[in-house]
């Protein structure tokens, strides 16, 4: 643990990073320019995220990552031991326990609360990016407030399909200013995004971009009057631990159409069976198996 | 001009775990306008605060030019600077960030407010205030629930510095080895 610095960055690279998460904090909403470093993994696998949990973290956290709801899959696993090789801090799965939390694509489902920070991994910061590829151009928009071209895109998904067809990524506006993309969480999680006691701090490392919630920010999903902004989900409870509340990953079992829908938020579908909660496929685990 | 032995002492012994610890202070100091927070770790020379001396170690260095302003510019400040930060020192309107009382900082429409392109590249002030409570002005936005106080030096500046919103300066109020936060997002009551 001594071979490395505290949590992995140099002191200048850190402070350098702090300074980009302050002003995104006094911004919000708003993509703040970083130098981000090359860290020993590749770009698309959070680089941003890990620099911005660097920064943040302190000896005394608990951390908890998850890869689109899930603690044990290879993205999570590897960015966990990262900061247990490099910071040597407490490690846990359990939400609640968490007081930083690294997450690709999701929200956890249980209710976040004042004093844990939330980190997510974002591969495009631009909300307007696919819209307009020019950075120039898209910087000047945001500083006109000129958003009429993400509405039209809306808009046009009505007129093909009758409906708002974005179903993650799903932009928001942020205190009235600026037009944000809550990096790709189904639109399922956009309502959580507001008002969150937690601090919310958005990291792209390729792109080189730090964005930023405070608690209790006002964040409001773009739609239309007559075409509501709906947070969807399947339309299934999970058939591990019956929720009907949770946002759902479809699973198939095999190749004559079976299927199944579990939990995304693998924790809190563990937790719900512990506490004695049994879905349509639950099983009790075999005899002898560990 | 030679360097005060004194500037050699009063920085972090363990910057990386110090400066960590202190940066989540001064965050949530920022994302929650109107809280207090503790600091510790540095024992800069006087007029500064402690916790005036932990914001700059942990946040300034060479890459960001500072201003010291009023009795915070002074030979012993200056020297600790130099040796622990290293930040050039500059006039208030080249500054990244400006250290000093309320009223030696005025008129604080000197301080970058960034550019409308990048309102990123603003000022942060770290005043020295003589108290410290959640008595005074009542704020409201980003990062508070419902309402919240604090004890401000006026409430003028920061009513201009909001109407400027996104543009703006940051603030952050030290006394003694505590600090709040003031964000150009917050609103201020005005009385």
């Amino acid at each position: 643990m001594s071979d490395y610095n505290f949590a992995y960055l140099d002191e200048q690279t850190k402070r350098m990073i702090r300074r980009a998460i302050l002003k995104g904090i006094a911004v919000p909403g708003y993509q703040v320019p970083f130098a981000s470093r090359e860290m020993p993994m590749p770009y698309g696998w959070g680089t941003g995220g890990v620099q911005v949990t660097a920064a943040c973290l302190t000896p005394d956290d608990t951390l908890k990552v998850i890869d689109q709801g899930a603690d044990d899959t290879t993205n999570a696993v590897s960015i966990r031991r990262f900061f247990q090789r490099t910071a040597g801090v407490a490690t846990t799965e359990a939400t609640e326990e968490a007081t930083i939390i690294q997450t690709r694509h999701r929200i956890p489902e249980t209710p976040l609360t004042e004093g844990q920070i939330l980190v997510y991994q974002v591969p495009i910061p631009e909300p307007l990016r696919f819209l307009e590829p020019r950075e120039t151009e898209t910087r000047k928009m945001h500083e006109l407030e000129e958003y009429g071209l993400m509405h039209v895109k809306l808009y046009e998904d009505i007129a093909r399909h009758g409906q708002i067809a974005t179903s993650y990524a799903y932009p928001v506006k942020v205190e009235g200013r600026y037009v944000m993309d809550p990096s790709p969480i189904p639109k399922f999680d956009n309502p959580k995004l507001t008002a969150n006691p937690a601090i919310q701090l958005f990291g792209a490392g390729r792109e080189q971009r730090i964005y930023a919630l405070p608690p209790y920010t006002e964040v409001v999903s773009l739609d239309f009057d007559d075409h509501p902004f709906q947070a969807s989900k399947a339309a299934h409870d999970c058939d591990l631990c019956g929720a009907k509340d949770s946002y759902l990953d479809e699973v198939i079992t095999d190749d004559a159409g079976g299927r199944m829908f579990v939990c995304s938020d693998t924790e809190y579908c563990t937790s719900r069976r512990a506490a004695g909660h049994k879905g349509r496929l639950w099983a009790p685990e075999p005899e002898g198996v560990a | 001009m030679t360097l005060h032995a004194d500037a050699l002492s009063g920085g972090f012994t363990d910057a990386p775990t110090q400066s960590a610890r202190a940066f989540r202070a001064v965050l949530e100091a920022m994302a929650r306008p109107g809280t207090i927070h503790t600091v510790e770790g540095a024992a800069p020379p006087a007029p500064l605060s402690l916790a005036a001396g932990v914001a700059l170690l942990t946040l300034a260095d060479a890459t960001t030019p500072m201003h010291l302003a009023g009795a915070a510019d002074c030979q012993p400040v200056r020297d600790w600077v130099a040796f622990h930060i290293g930040a050039p020192l500059v006039s208030a309107e080249d500054a990244d960030f400006a250290l000093g009382t309320w009223a030696a900082l005025q008129p604080v429409t000197r301080f970058k407010i960034g550019q409308p392109d990048y309102p990123d590249r603003s000022a942060t002030l770290i005043v020295e205030v003589d108290r410290l409570t959640n008595h005074g002005p009542a704020l409201t936005g980003p990062g508070i629930a419902l309402v919240t106080w604090l004890s401000l030096p006026e409430t003028a500046a920061f009513h201009a510095n909001r109407a400027l919103f996104p543009l703006g300066f940051d603030c952050l109020f030290t006394f003694g080895n505590r600090l709040a936060g003031l964000p150009r997002s917050t609103r201020v009551e005005k009385i």
